[in-house]
């Protein structure tokens, strides 16, 4: 069960993540240049095969330990949230590339920060036939689990229906993972996101229990749990998170609440949404349009 | 390809794709195990001490030293398995009171005090006549052990006895309250269909008292045959009546809860069928078939009203059933709940790995170490009270 990740912990960085943030700092506004830098990423980890631009051990350590201070940010002034139009989504997952790059995400099938669902209704059938990228299937297509594609197996039969749904964290208002956190470890930050303090988490894995998403993931050469946190490393500074940045359809939208002009309030202003497994009880501030009853 | 399905639990359906990291492994089907054995022991020890049913008396003291070394080992599986072992004192330090787990440090400390201090009362005059007798190391050590108390007149031994009856009626609630909790810990889940359930506290605890009883009866046996001193029958026929009454309940309630399940029949009930009928099927087969054995060889063994050595020889078979029987329940709680996808539309199988930190060798040497712990206490502090009076 264990994942050794001594792969990405040994590799010196070709490019670090480091350079990679410095990049994009310079960059400023830098709407295209993610997804520029996310293709020549991509053509790094193909060539060598494994996962240059992740964090190593004392990059790591430097994050935890020296976190960038963000004088201007006033986390009381905001409410984050983010729309998902799934009408849109093409299921590209250029989005889990970016975040998987962004966020030095675990590089296999099993750990996931965000992921998109495809849904598909053969022709007379009541019921979708559910597969995500992790799906067996679509790993062998490609032949890597770092090469984010969805596989063409429908492309013989009858489909009635089908539609991509992308997936993330919720930072439910209501979140049983922080919940259940024996330790306190995991809170809400005022602004939305639910955070994980690494230096803190005891790694008992509660919290990936009661997600009722599927949306957290524990790091085993880390030992502790990883989530998606809307990039609050990047939203804090101004900037969308990755997964929006790249979406080449405008299927993310990300904005705050709390400016009634901002993307994500007309988003859920102008559209009929709805959140994930309402009767969780987690008041998710994810919202979807477009999905139906088999999403789960 | 690089590590390409390694670890990857298989499934099938659609889980969501961070579930194939299976995130509580068989270190968690033995903690709540071992605490029911605890849990069990403990109710017997209390019957004798609290309750005063003489039959018990010649195994009260073995069965709080058996509940003292098993509760020592409770937490052990829960260290290896944190991603961060050192830091499993951040609960304690900083409690995050609305989780459930938070508490386990101080439910188990306090338990586990409360085990140490009842031992010392109830083998205090032991222990001062041992410091007079014994001479080098070991009589150092029983000094030390007599905690500089060494008087034992009749009046100090009647607050002894005093002390270690107070200390047992405590017990039997935060027996109670221990293992209840441990079922807390999973029935508070409202994530997992399997887990989510009113009942699953109570289906806990029942069954804990069973297998401490069922663990009880094999001990008692097998030391009894190594000492080859008579295995008293009133005790016998007193384990038979617990052990009668717990598996009727526990069966009882089991049943009831997957009756609801069905009965009430929610979206994806077609899946937790699939569950039992796929993933879990062998340890639901062992779960039940063990049940019924020992439910049948139980009211056989009250109806012909049997007792002597084909007394013996039964209940023990049913004490290693009922210890099979639960172990394959707790299986089927811990790792059947993970199994069936929250998003009910897929089924994974967990194959558990034979070695590393996570491993059925770990959990081999977790689950022998109470034992060598409790064969070397019994060294120190003998619990039997033959020398002293002879018993039939």
């Amino acid at each position: 069960m264990t994942t050794p990740d001594t792969q990405v912990e040994q590799d010196r960085a070709v490019m670090s993540r480091r350079n990679f943030l410095g990049f994009l700092g310079k960059g400023v506004a830098c709407a295209g240049a993610l997804v520029g830098a996310g293709g020549a990423v991509g053509a790094v980890v193909s060539e060598r095969g494994n996962r240059a631009f992740q964090q190593n051990d004392e990059q790591y350590a430097e994050a935890v330990n020296n976190p960038p201070q963000v004088p201007d940010y006033n986390w009381n002034d905001h409410k984050w949230a983010i729309g998902v139009d799934t009408d849109r989504c093409i299921g590209c997952l250029r989005c889990m590339e970016a975040c998987k790059t962004e966020n030095s995400v675990q590089m296999d099938a099993n750990h996931h920060r965000t992921w998109v669902e495809r849904y598909v209704y053969l022709e007379g059938s009541n019921t979708a036939i559910v597969d995500s990228q992790s799906d067996p299937k679509n790993i062998e297509n490609t032949g890597s689990e770092t090469k984010f594609r969805f596989d063409n197996r429908y492309r013989n039969v009858k489909v009635d229906k089908a539609f991509f749904v992308p997936k993330l964290c919720n930072q439910c208002e209501h979140p049983s993972c922080v919940q259940v956190c024996p330790t306190g470890a995991t809170f809400k930050a005022k602004d939305g996101p639910v955070l994980i303090d690494t230096t803190y988490c005891i790694g008992c894995q509660y919290c990936v229990q009661a997600c009722p998403y599927g949306a957290r993931s524990f790091n085993e050469s880390r030992g502790t749990v990883d989530k998606c946190n809307w990039c609050y490393h990047r939203i804090t500074k101004g900037l969308n998170p990755a997964c929006v940045e790249v979406c080449p359809t405008g299927t993310r939208i990300f904005g705050d609440r709390n400016d009634p002009e901002s993307p994500v309030s007309l988003f859920i202003r102008n559209n009929h949404v709805q959140v994930l497994k309402p009767e969780m009880g987690n008041a998710p501030n994810v919202f979807y349009k477009g999905t139906d009853k088999e999403v789960v | 390809m690089e590590h390409v399905f390694d670890h990857v639990t298989p499934y099938i359906g659609y889980v969501y794709p961070n579930e194939t990291d299976v995130p509580w492994s068989q270190l968690i089907v033995i903690y709540p195990y071992i605490t029911g054995l605890v849990a069990g022991a403990f109710v017997i020890s209390s019957l004798y001490h609290v309750f005063n049913i003489k039959s018990f008396a010649p195994v009260s003291r073995f069965a709080l030293l058996t509940a003292l070394c098993f509760m020592i080992f409770a937490p052990t599986p829960l260290l290896f398995h944190l991603g961060q072992p050192t830091r499993a004192f951040n609960a304690v330090i900083t409690p995050h009171w609305t989780s459930a787990m938070a508490a386990f440090g101080y439910v188990a400390g306090f338990y586990l005090c409360l085990l140490l201090l009842e031992t010392w009362f109830a083998f205090r005059a032991d222990i001062v006549a041992m410091s007079k007798v014994k001479t080098g190391i070991m009589g150092k050590v029983y000094g030390v052990l007599t905690l500089g108390s060494d008087d034992v007149s009749p009046h100090a031994l009647a607050i002894d006895h005093k002390f270690a009856r107070i200390l047992s009626m405590i017990g039997i609630p935060s027996a109670m309250g221990l293992h209840g909790y441990v079922g807390f810990v999973f029935g508070s889940l409202k994530t997992r269909e399997w887990w989510s359930s009113d009942l699953m506290p109570v289906i806990f605890l029942l069954s804990a008292v069973a297998s401490g009883v069922g663990l009880l009866i094999v001990l008692y046996v097998i030391v009894s045959k190594f000492r080859k001193t008579p295995i008293i029958d009133e005790t016998m026929r007193g384990l038979l009546y617990v052990l009668f009454a717990g598996i009727t309940i526990v069966m009882v309630i089991e049943a009831l809860e997957l009756l609801e399940i069905f009965y009430k029949a929610r979206e994806g009930v077609d899946t937790v069928k699939a569950l039992i009928a796929g993933p879990i099927w062998v340890g639901m087969a062992i779960q039940w078939i063990m049940s019924v054995f020992v439910l049948a060889v139980t009211s056989g063994l009250l109806i012909f009203e049997v007792h002597g050595k084909r007394l013996v020889n039964w209940l023990f078979l049913c004490g290693l059933a009922i210890m099979v029987g639960v172990l394959a329940m707790r299986w089927n709680v811990v790792i059947g709940g993970q199994e069936l996808s929250k998003t009910m539309k897929g089924l994974l199988t967990f194959y558990p790995e034979v070695f590393g930190r996570e491993s059925l060798f770990v959990v081999g040497v977790i689950s022998v170490c109470p034992y060598i712990t409790l064969w070397l206490v019994t060294k120190l502090l003998p619990p039997w009270a033959d020398g002293k009076k002879a018993v039939v």
